[in-house]
């Protein structure tokens, strides 16, 4: 075990590490000249060429990625070019923040999905499971902002029970930050009861076929006990690790949703760093958004083959 | 057994050379994939779908003849119209027709996402032929860089690609495409990986086959029944991905009616009450999304039980 643990480990670390390459490729090389960029077309050459000096955008780019990942892994993240502050500064908070709303989304969506899926697999092919899955399909295919538009029109404006924004005033309490919550985190729901149904749906009906859910009839176990004991429980662990690797898919929602309600979290912070053409905050907070979902799939999989032993034999050979 | 043998694999025409087995597992792929399609038709959910997309590609191909006003036609004496026997959808901040504009809007999403879902799984077919059909260290190096790509959420990637290359329409195709190509190379793999390991490949081999013959003569037509799945699947993405970058601002750009860029125009608006700007085009793209993932659905029921 300890051996597909570090086996695992290091395959991470591999990946992190190409991550960050690429992302040092995306937004220090893709954009050309960053002196340019900042001044714009018809900025005096001498200028630009001063600005590229002081940010130190000259030098080559071996020795720009070494500083921008040595700096990382100490904590000082250089100075964002559109706050005017310590990169760590904006994300520190602005990580805090998402993490609220995805928790929030989280706590709503996975026992829902769970239930929907498993009662959908209950009933497979009966008219109460297409509507679970045609419902959970069609949820999880709309965009964030789309549902975004949607429910704001219906619980902000029409019905006036919650508010447009999603900041709630500083100092406020838990139940006035969590009525300002509720609706981004409704959108993020939406978008992700369809995959996660889907899969508590696929393992249920998977365990309901197996032959040990067969025996256990056969026994004459009762029906509720059988999926309590036997069924429920190969189903559901797996289902569970799964939910770890929607983190990335949510991230991505994150932007959008932060966006539209205005609120100051790790998405907002990305698409300021994107607009403002701030490449210290981009890369930092893009790398960080990496991280959040490489170790949220490495614990995954950990969790998933410590649930399941086949997986861990085959997998560590 | 098989009633519908074609033509030129009769008893008369069959030589002495040709090995028996080749041409009955040939027919027996093709009565597969006949049955698939026979599935595919009887999904109420795939005909669902199909009827939605359909009213949107007429659109989109006639939405000039349909629309009743010119999408374009700016009236600022009547902005913000709410809706009427006059513009059943209400004008935008400029006093344009939203029901034209919603008519004409179809056209942009659907050339843009589908040829980007084209290109993704153009490149990750290929992508996905190499890494499964040589393993080794290709299979390692190339398995390594799509998984430290997968790790970013794909809008925020093609978000910075876009910042980089300046957006337009082109821009979105080319980024969308490349960004879908690992996920589509990781399924395609995949099913390389089961395949290449059969007796044909192997006997493909002894023959002395060019390589290249192999992967895409011998193993690409055995495994297209998953390139399709997936290329429904991300074309529901596409769309989803599409739109979403255009309402950032970064996708298809103004003035084109596009719905994600109406609704970035103006979403502003609503909490002032000018709900029918945004309302209405966001239902379109409801309805498209859905409708192809309905579709989606059904290819994914039809050819990965076959």
């Amino acid at each position: 075990m300890a051996r597909f643990i570090a086996k695992r480990v290091l395959l991470g670390l591999i990946t992190l590490w190409l991550l960050s390459v690429l992302i040092f490729l995306l937004a220090q090389v893709l954009p050309g000249d960053v002196g340019r960029r900042i001044l714009g077309p018809f900025a005096d050459q001498k200028a630009v060429d001063a600005l590229n000096h002081e940010l130190g955008t000259d030098r080559s780019l071996l020795a720009q990625y070494g500083d921008w990942i040595g700096g990382f892994v100490t904590g000082d993240m250089g100075e964002s070019l559109a706050f005017r502050r310590p990169v760590d500064d904006v994300i520190g908070p602005a990580l805090v923040n998402s993490a609220k709303l995805a928790l929030l989304a989280f706590v709503i969506v996975v026992p829902l999905a769970i239930v929907g899926g498993v009662y959908a697999a209950l009933k497979e092919g009966r008219p109460a499971d297409r509507v679970i899955s045609v419902g959970g399909i069609s949820a999880t295919a709309i965009p964030e902002f789309v549902w975004a538009v949607v429910l704001i029109l219906v619980f902000a404006l029409t019905l006036d029970l919650l508010p447009v924004t999603a900041q709630a005033p500083p100092e406020s309490g838990f139940f006035t930050q969590l009525k300002y919550l509720l609706l981004p985190a409704l959108c993020l729901v939406f978008v992700l009861f369809g995959y996660i149904s889907r899969m508590a749906r696929a393992g249920t009906i998977e365990s309901l076929d197996s032959d040990y859910t067969r025996t256990a009839i056969i026994k004459g176990l009762p029906r509720r006990t059988v999926i309590r004991r036997h069924v429920l429980r190969n189903s559901l662990l797996p289902t569970i690790a799964v939910v770890a690797t929607q983190i990335g898919y949510l991230i991505g929602g994150l932007v959008v949703i932060e966006v539209i309600f205005n609120y100051n979290g790790i998405g907002q912070a990305l698409f300021d760093g994107l607009q403002q053409k701030d490449f210290p905050l981009l890369q930092s907070t893009v790398l960080i958004v990496g991280i959040v979902y490489l170790v949220a799939t490495l614990l995954a999989d950990i969790l998933y083959s410590l649930l399941n032993p086949r997986l861990r034999l085959g997998a560590a050979e | 057994m098989d009633p519908q043998q074609p033509a030129g694999a009769g008893p008369g025409t069959a030589t002495v050379t040709a090995p028996p087995e080749i041409p009955a597992r040939a027919d027996e792929a093709r009565q597969a994939r006949r049955e698939q399609f026979r599935l595919l038709w009887r999904s109420k959910t795939f005909i669902a779908g199909a009827l939605i997309l359909g009213f949107w590609v007429i659109c989109a191909i006639f939405g000039e003849v349909i629309a009743p006003d010119d999408p374009f036609a700016t009236d600022p004496l009547n902005d913000l119209a709410a809706p009427s026997g006059d513009h059943w959808f209400g004008t935008d901040r400029l006093g344009r027709d939203v029901l034209s504009r919603v008519i004409v809007g179809a056209q942009d999403i659907l050339i843009v996402a589908p040829l980007a879902t084209l290109l993704g799984t153009a490149l990750g077919t290929v992508l996905g032929l190499l890494t499964g059909y040589f393993r080794g260290a290709v299979d390692d190096v190339l398995s390594r860089i799509i998984d430290a790509f997968l790790a970013l959420p794909v809008i925020i990637v093609g978000l910075m690609a876009i910042v980089a290359l300046g957006p337009s329409n082109v821009t979105v195709i080319f980024v969308i495409g490349l960004v879908f190509a690992p996920v589509i190379a990781r399924t395609v793999r995949a099913a390389v990986l089961t395949e290449r390991e059969f007796e044909y490949v192997a006997a493909a081999r002894l023959r002395n086959e060019h390589t290249a013959y192999i992967m895409f003569a011998e193993i690409l037509p055995n495994v297209s029944g998953p390139i399709l799945v997936e290329f429904t699947v991300r074309l529901g993405y596409a769309i989803f991905t599409i739109a979403t970058l255009s309402f950032l601002g970064l996708g298809i750009q103004p003035p084109a009616p596009d719905w994600g860029v109406q609704i970035f125009e103006q979403y502003g608006l609503i909490s002032g009450g000018y709900w029918w700007p945004v309302l209405f085009p966001a239902l379109a793209i409801a309805s498209l999304v859905v409708a192809v993932n309905l579709m989606a659905d059904g290819v994914t029921q039809a050819f990965e039980r076959g």
